[in-house]
């Protein structure tokens, strides 16, 4: 996903605390991301990752450092445009669903910035294609599930047409297939359209299939690198209160009782394989 | 709380329904001003006439509208007898101290009952045939003209919109809590006023901050979508007032003529 441009988003030792609080959420933050990658965040519970979510498209302002995205650099006066660039989906479905039905919350984004009706027609209907909710334009929130809700909240940001989407645990409170659903919708959206996803998550499978992982703790960057990178670091990440993937364990586990992996399989399918090629190996 | 019929839709798709929520609203209301000019028994049955019109093309059962009379039959009875019993005039049919059963107060007795009846019938008629949503678009709407004496009109209908949203949601959340409290032994509609009264603070409170906390959430979506209270929005709905608005104005106009000319002058 590489591809020499310069970064979208890019922050340069950021620092943030909360009022009335003596540590700092986040101290000295630094990273850039690049158009079209899909970049995981994690970490345990108050490492800063909701935090650092909320200051990449200025719903916080960090105390000190530099946040850019795309040329635009973070300030009061810039922050519409900035969250014209960066669309958000949080974790409550029912507490992100502002319209009355599913079109007119898809809508509302957009009402909010002046476009026109014919056209606004046209990018939510649009919009609800892309994420297959289509059939449920006058549907009202109580009558869909966590998961549907979900994929509306991503409409109602894609209908906005923008650069970036973070998911701030967007799926954490959501059932098995719903996550599922969800998911495949960003990586479709991700693939297809070289939309920039980053993804604030407990959930290590879905960092896993990520382009990038970058582990938070205490308010710090603690490893920044691909999925392979950050998961051979077993150990540490369970010392920093993490968990590594089902495979990963199964591996060390198979390991401990004499089998040689040679490599680390970060999916189901690559162990699967690992696992096919020792049998015959022997 | 399912019982509660005034301020619930039923879908549907008569000529009611199809009509735009803001003749609707305006007829409702003119409605019940005209429903004062009635004092005699042939402005009455017009006005009856008129109210089991519209509820026979609303094409929504009958039970359904006594239904939503039901809960508030005890207030107007009371009325009506407060009526009855203190108005003097006319022929006299018993008098003992301050109470008089009178040929007017009976006669004024039988308005009230008729004006009351008639207020939630037509103001159900409206809530039933028109989607909430509509509703709110309608009154925006109706309000516009109070945005020239600086009323923040958008926001109102904004705030409506998303009570109205809310509403399932926290019904469901009520009977979460409540069930939850009950798992812990909580035990309601049991005891004497005050100690019922205290079983509901550890219903409201964590109704309440979990309310905070839903309001938050939701500011910050809003913001995140580009929701800005001194920018301009576009809107999405569009209202749009169709021949058959123009002629639900003229009923009620000629209504209102009607009741004119039927009207006793005294």
């Amino acid at each position: 996903m590489e591809n020499g441009n310069k970064p979208i988003i890019s922050i340069q030792d950021v620092s943030f605390k909360y009022e009335g609080q003596e540590t700092f959420a986040l101290e000295n933050v630094s990273f850039s991301i690049s158009k079209g990658e899909w970049v995981a965040i994690v970490g345990h519970n108050g490492s800063g990752k909701s935090t650092l979510a909320k200051i990449l498209n200025g719903l916080q302002f960090p105390t000190s450092g530099i946040v850019t995205v795309g040329d635009i650099q973070l300030s009061k006066e810039t922050i519409w445009d900035i969250r014209k660039t960066v669309g958000m989906v949080f974790q409550n479905p029912d507490n992100q669903f502002v319209g009355a039905t599913v079109q007119d919350d898809v809508a509302f984004g957009l009402e909010n910035h002046g476009v026109l009706n014919e056209e606004m027609k046209e990018r939510v209907l649009h919009a609800l294609e892309r994420v297959h909710m289509a059939n449920f334009l006058d549907q009202e929130p109580h009558h869909l599930s966590g998961g549907q809700k979900q994929r509306v909240a991503i409409a109602g940001i894609i209908a906005l047409r923008p650069k970036v989407i973070i998911l701030d645990e967007a799926t954490s409170m959501l059932d098995p297939l719903g996550r599922e659903e969800v998911l495949n919708t960003v990586r479709e959206l991700n693939s297809e359209q070289g939309l920039t996803v980053i993804s604030i998550t407990h959930d290590l499978e879905e960092a896993a299939k990520a382009d990038r992982i970058i582990v938070m703790n205490k308010g710090h960057v603690f490893k920044d690198g691909t999925p392979d990178d950050i998961f051979e670091l077993e150990e540490e990440l369970i010392s920093l209160g993490l968990d590594t993937p089902f495979p990963i364990k199964m591996a060390s586990s198979l390991r401990k009782n004499g089998f040689t992996l040679p490599k680390k399989s970060l999916t189901d399918a690559e162990l699967l394989d690992e696992l096919w090629t020792l049998h015959f190996g022997k | 709380m399912n019982k509660l019929i005034l301020g619930r839709y039923f879908p549907g798709d008569s000529c009611l329904h199809r009509l735009d929520p803001r003749s609707k609203l305006l007829a409702g209301i003119s409605f019940i001003f005209i429903l004062f000019l009635g004092n005699n028994w042939m402005t009455y049955a017009l006005l009856w006439i008129f109210t089991f019109f519209v509820i026979y093309i609303s094409q929504v059962k009958l039970r359904v509208y006594v239904r939503g009379v039901r809960p508030l039959i005890w207030l107007i009875l009371f009325t009506v007898f407060l009526q009855i019993l203190f108005t003097a005039g006319g022929t006299i049919y018993f008098e003992w101290g301050l109470i008089t059963i009178s040929q007017f107060g009976l006669v004024n007795g039988g308005y009230i009952f008729c004006r009351f009846v008639m207020i939630i019938f037509i103001s159900t008629v409206i809530t039933l045939t028109t989607k909430p949503i509509d509703l709110t678009d309608g009154l925006n709407s109706l309000m516009r003209p109070l945005r020239f004496f600086k009323i923040p009109v958008d926001e109102i209908s904004l705030m409506l919109s998303i009570s109205l949203r809310f509403i399932p949601n926290l019904l469901d959340e009520t009977q979460k809590v409540m069930d939850a409290q009950r798992a812990r032994g909580t035990e309601f509609g049991k005891g004497s006023l005050f100690q019922q009264m205290k079983t509901l603070v550890p219903i409201f409170l964590p109704l309440f901050v979990s309310s905070l906390n839903r309001a938050e959430e939701m500011a910050d979506v809003m913001e995140v979508r580009g929701y800005d209270s001194r920018a301009a929005r576009s809107s999405f709905r569009k209202l749009k007032w169709q021949l058959s608005d123009t002629m639900a104005i003229i009923v009620m106009i000629l209504l209102t003529i009607g009741l004119y000319l039927l009207r006793s002058n005294s």
